[in-house]
């Protein structure tokens, strides 16, 4: 129940900001349909529209959260929060909760853009390409909710997002596909949750739903859990 | 009755020595006020009374549980020195958010806002209220819940003497009813308000006597010349 409250909380606070809302909505759309023009909605678009559209509300959810952790902390409505009934646990799902939900509109808004006018084709469900962006967002916020801590501005908030989001998608192979990476590099890529992330919704574009689809999801799942443990540990109720 | 025992308190912020090794206690049922300059430690003794303060030694107990434990998450209520509220919500989602999180009834919501009179505010977004009226939000969620301490830093800092004059009467109304209430201050002219004094001063207690038994120890007719006195006397 206090996880709905959060969740109910976090949502109203996003609804006081429409122009965030309409940023959150409107670029992936803007951005999917210059990805189409561009390429004159050739194989490049096709090869790339899917993965897009599924990794935007990664990079969304990581600034939203991360900014809205680290106001938490910095107005000090998190300490109060802390002398209060309430689990982290119960804080950090009610945060995963709203942006799950935040990511679900967001993804499908984005999908009825791209899968009917934009004229993108994947082989392979579409509910599954919206379900896999959901799950980057978790992600996503997950990361960002980790990451607030090590920021004491919303400027280096900001800067994260350079940091730890644009090289997991420089190296998740859908630049460059990762058998011709060099072999250091596709070992760090092999490490980030991105790589897991954009390979199944490539799987899910070519219709190839099959054990290394189901290991990727699981592999993103895990790594959603090890960052809201991590986050977890970063949220105290003690402070210096 | 003691509500809070503080004992041989040993607080380091920053590489600084705060508290260094501060024993007080508050008795339950009265408005103790916990006075001092500014930078003398009472946030810091504050924030280890409510248990969000990492301390580096000693102990402090509150209605007979270590000071941040479980079981006090519903017993005390606390008001920081900055408003601790979403500035992007209406007052009443802010202490309706609240009052779900310390899963108190809905009633107590109109009546912490009528408590801290923002009836005409309610629906308004914290950002566009002034600081005094923000303050009096963050008062309010902390009012939710009927707690048994009370734990309040410089809660009528930029109150116009009427608003000021009508809280410390809601506080006393609140002690009447048995709760116990901790207020700090760095202006002395409202020691008088309170039951009994705490006087602080770089992180030691310099006094700890009702106002009356003050103004007798020292001669003096106002606190702030006894506060005078006082460390005059240590020094």
């Amino acid at each position: 129940m206090k996880t709905i409250a959060v969740a109910v909380r976090v949502l109203s606070q996003l609804r006081r900001d429409p122009r965030t809302l309409v940023l959150i909505i409107g670029v992936p759309c803007v951005l999917e349909t210059l990805l189409k023009e561009l390429f004159r909605g050739g194989p490049v678009f096709q090869h790339a529209g899917a993965p897009m559209l599924g990794l935007f509300p990664f990079v969304t959810m990581f600034l939203v959260t991360s900014i809205t952790m680290l106001r938490e902390r910095v107005t000090g409505t998190l300490e109060r929060l802390m002398t209060m009934p309430l689990s982290k646990l119960e804080l950090l799902a009610g945060y995963g909760l709203a942006f799950g939900v935040v990511a679900a509109v967001q993804a499908t808004i984005v999908s009825v853009v791209a899968f009917g006018l934009l004229d993108l084709h994947v082989a392979g469900p579409r509910v599954v390409v919206v379900l896999l962006a959901v799950a980057n967002a978790v992600l996503g916020s997950a990361l960002g909710l980790f990451v607030s801590a090590f920021a004491q501005t919303e400027f280096q908030a900001v800067q994260f997002m350079p940091a730890l989001v644009l090289p997991q998608f420089l190296l998740c192979g859908l630049f460059v596909a990762r058998d011709s990476m060099a072999t250091w590099l596709r070992w760090i890529s092999d490490a980030l949750p991105l790589t897991y992330a954009y390979d199944a919704l490539a799987r899910t574009a070519a219709d190839t739903l099959d054990g290394r689809f189901a290991a990727d999801v699981a592999v993103v799942c895990g790594c959603i859990l090890l960052a809201l443990a991590l986050g977890a540990a970063t949220l105290r109720r003690r402070t210096p | 009755m003691t509500a809070v025992r503080v004992d041989e308190l040993r607080v380091i912020r920053g590489g600084r020595v705060v508290l260094p090794e501060l024993s007080c206690e508050v008795a339950a049922g009265r408005v103790t006020g916990l006075l001092g300059p500014s930078g003398s430690g009472k946030s810091t003794l504050i924030r280890s009374i409510v248990g969000v303060q990492r301390v580096a030694g000693g102990s402090v107990t509150v209605l007979g549980e270590p000071a941040g434990s479980r079981p006090l998450r519903s017993r005390v209520g606390y008001m920081a020195q900055a408003p601790s509220v979403y500035r992007d919500l209406t007052v009443r989602e802010n202490l309706r958010f609240f009052a779900r999180v310390l899963g108190t009834q809905a009633d107590a919501v109109a009546r912490a806002i009528a408590d801290v009179s923002l009836e005409d505010h309610a629906d308004q977004v914290v950002a566009r209220l002034s600081g005094g009226q923000q303050a009096r939000v963050s008062l309010a969620a902390a009012l939710l819940g009927t707690p048994e301490l009370l734990v309040l830093d410089e809660p009528t800092v930029g109150l116009d003497p009427v608003l000021r004059r009508d809280l410390w009467a809601l506080f006393h109304g609140l002690a009447a009813r048995g709760v116990t209430l901790l207020v700090s201050s760095h202006v002395m002219d409202e020691a008088d308000r309170c039951d009994s004094l705490l006087l602080l001063r770089e992180g030691r207690l310099l006094a700890d006597a009702t106002p009356a038994e003050l103004r007798a120890r020292t001669g003096a007719a106002e606190l702030d010349d006894a506060f005078l006195a006082l460390i005059e006397a240590e020094a």
